[in-house]
């Protein structure tokens, strides 16, 4: 088994905090509200399926989600030292990763991916492939995602904030205005798998499929890789 | 039989030397770790439990390296020095929790077994959050002792803990050292260590100070030079008194303050000497007190010696 449902447990309680789901709760929330707002209020083009699904939706609720899911898988724990009681116990690191990561995925599926589903459906209808495939473009960012600010959670303390420059700064800002860039933006890559399942009108990928898939699997692959290798070398700081 | 073994280990932090080439050896029974704040207790602690790799040197649990050996785990139990735990959860989810970790074959019971022997019953389905500090302590002891191990090792374990509790933690791991367990708790207070531990081992700025039966650690703490100063009715007849006896070695009048700062050698020869030459002398003590009786310097003094 590469799970342990103990940690599985523990975890969810914890990312599933009071102050934490609120949090989780907003985006998706306002995501469905603006999708419903459009639908009722204007005809909607190609390009406003674009603006809310890939803008909004992929582009800002998914990463965001993220961050407040992987980061809160594991950060907390390391910063307040409660992580000592799972790192002092016959289960291997790897193992304690892997869980992290299956809980920050589910999380930010159910409070991302699934809502951009239903705001493809209140968009777009359920004719055509335009849910569905903003849909599964959510599924494969929400699980790279999630293992990138996993591992950001690992490797430094200010990992949200590291986090939020990543997700605006970074997908938001240099992959919008830099054509090179796009390339190495998970937006981009999941836009990809929408493209071929919904087609260019409603979806426009800067990346080809193949280019997009094998930089998926090798971000998150190496992403968890390194959490679970720095785990492994997890340090109490001493007295002095 | 499990012995922790530190072989000349070192651990800096950057220009900062927090243990500097101790060699130890803890085996069964209850070993006391002493030393002053930021003496490197800590630092040694979090390397025998395998959550800090030694710069030079190794740490071993029966020849075998605990750093990055998750399965060390079966054989330690650790109570850290910090609070933190998973506050959302009951005590009794808690403790549960890491006997699931543990993978025991009842979790369940291993739980209520732990939780019985710390005392914890009554409050086990209370949240952690709503814990005093000495509920937590022995919460974290319940959870550190879940699964038997034969090394337990604790952090300032009688921090925040009343007397009542601190007793009975006491007798608990008096018990575990008489059942053949390997367990260390570090202190910097000399009493707590003295009422627990024969064997001790002292820790003085990263530096291995002392090793051995408490009572001949204790003698030679008790034996170092000691420092008074003195206010009499009459310091210079005082003065004059006291230097006439052997265990008295230096006496200064310190005018200023209107005190005699005397140096002893014997420390039970020199505290039944003064009361008698000053009631002798028909001298009124109005003030006596130690000079240097700061741990540090106590410590300090065996790094010497």
């Amino acid at each position: 088994m590469y799970i342990n449902a103990t940690v599985a447990r523990l975890t969810l309680r914890g990312v599933l905090g009071r102050r934490r789901t609120a949090l989780l709760v907003i985006l998706p929330v306002l995501l469905v509200v603006i999708a419903a707002a459009v639908q009722a209020m204007t005809d909607v083009e190609d390009r406003t399926i674009r603006d809310v699904l890939a803008g909004f939706a992929v582009g800002t609720v998914v990463p965001l989600v993220g961050v407040i899911a992987g980061t809160g898988t594991i950060g907390p724990e390391i910063d307040d030292g409660s992580i000592v009681y799972l790192l002092s116990k016959p289960v291997s690191r790897f193992k304690i990763i892997l869980t992290k990561l299956l809980v920050a995925a589910s999380v930010t599926l159910t409070f991302a991916a699934v809502p951009t589903f239903i705001a493809g459906l209140v968009l777009a209808g359920a004719d055509g492939q335009v849910a569905v495939a903003y849909g599964l473009a959510a599924v494969v960012a929400s699980i790279a995602y999630s293992s990138i600010f996993l591992l950001l959670g690992v490797v430094t303390r200010h990992a949200v904030v590291v986090g939020l420059v990543y997700a605006l700064v970074w997908e938001g800002l240099f992959c919008g205005l830099i054509e090179g860039a796009r390339t190495l933006s998970v937006l981009q890559w999941s836009l990809s798998l929408a493209e071929r399942i919904a087609g260019d009108d409603v979806v426009d990928a800067s990346v080809a499929l193949p280019v997009a898939g094998v930089l998926l699997v090798v971000v998150t692959c190496a992403a968890t890789w390194f959490a679970g290798h720095r785990l492994r070398s997890f340090t109490l700081a001493g007295e002095n | 039989m499990t012995t922790l073994t530190i072989d000349h280990v070192s651990r800096w932090f950057g220009n900062v030397v927090a243990v500097n080439d101790v060699t130890m050896e803890i085996g069964p029974g209850v070993t006391g770790l002493l030393g002053p704040n930021g003496a490197g207790k800590s630092t040694l602690i979090h390397m025998m439990s395998g959550f800090l790799a030694p710069s030079s040197g190794t740490v071993t649990l029966d020849g075998r390296t605990i750093w990055r050996n998750e399965q060390s785990y079966r054989e330690i139990g650790l109570v850290p020095e910090r609070e933190s735990m998973y506050d959302f959860l009951t005590g009794a989810e808690f403790v549960v929790a890491n006997a699931e970790l543990h993978g025991l074959a009842d979790p369940g019971a291993a739980a209520r077994r732990a939780l019985d022997t710390v005392e914890m019953t009554a409050a086990q389905d209370r949240k952690i959050s709503t814990y005093s500090k000495g509920m937590r302590q022995r919460v974290k002891m319940a959870s550190a002792l879940v699964h038997e191990p034969s090394v337990l090792l604790l952090d300032e374990p009688f921090n925040g803990m009343d007397p009542r509790q601190r007793l009975h933690l006491m007798d608990l791991l008096r018990q575990m050292g008489a059942d053949g367990r390997t367990v260390l708790f570090s202190s910097h207070i000399l009493e707590e260590v003295e009422q627990l531990a024969h064997h001790i081992e002292v820790v003085v700025a990263g530096r291995h100070a002392a090793s051995g039966d408490f009572r001949e650690i204790r003698r030679l703490m008790t034996d170092r030079p000691h420092r008074y100063l003195i206010r009499s009715s009459d310091d210079r007849a005082l003065a004059a008194a006291l230097i006439a006896d052997a265990s008295t070695s230096g006496i200064e009048l310190d005018v200023r303050e209107r005190a005699l700062r005397v140096q002893a050698v014997d420390f039970r020869g020199f505290t039944e000497l003064l009361p008698r030459v000053a009631k002798d002398a028909g001298i009124r003590l109005f003030e006596v007190s130690p000079s240097d009786e700061s741990l540090e310097s106590v410590f300090s003094y065996l790094v010497a010696a």
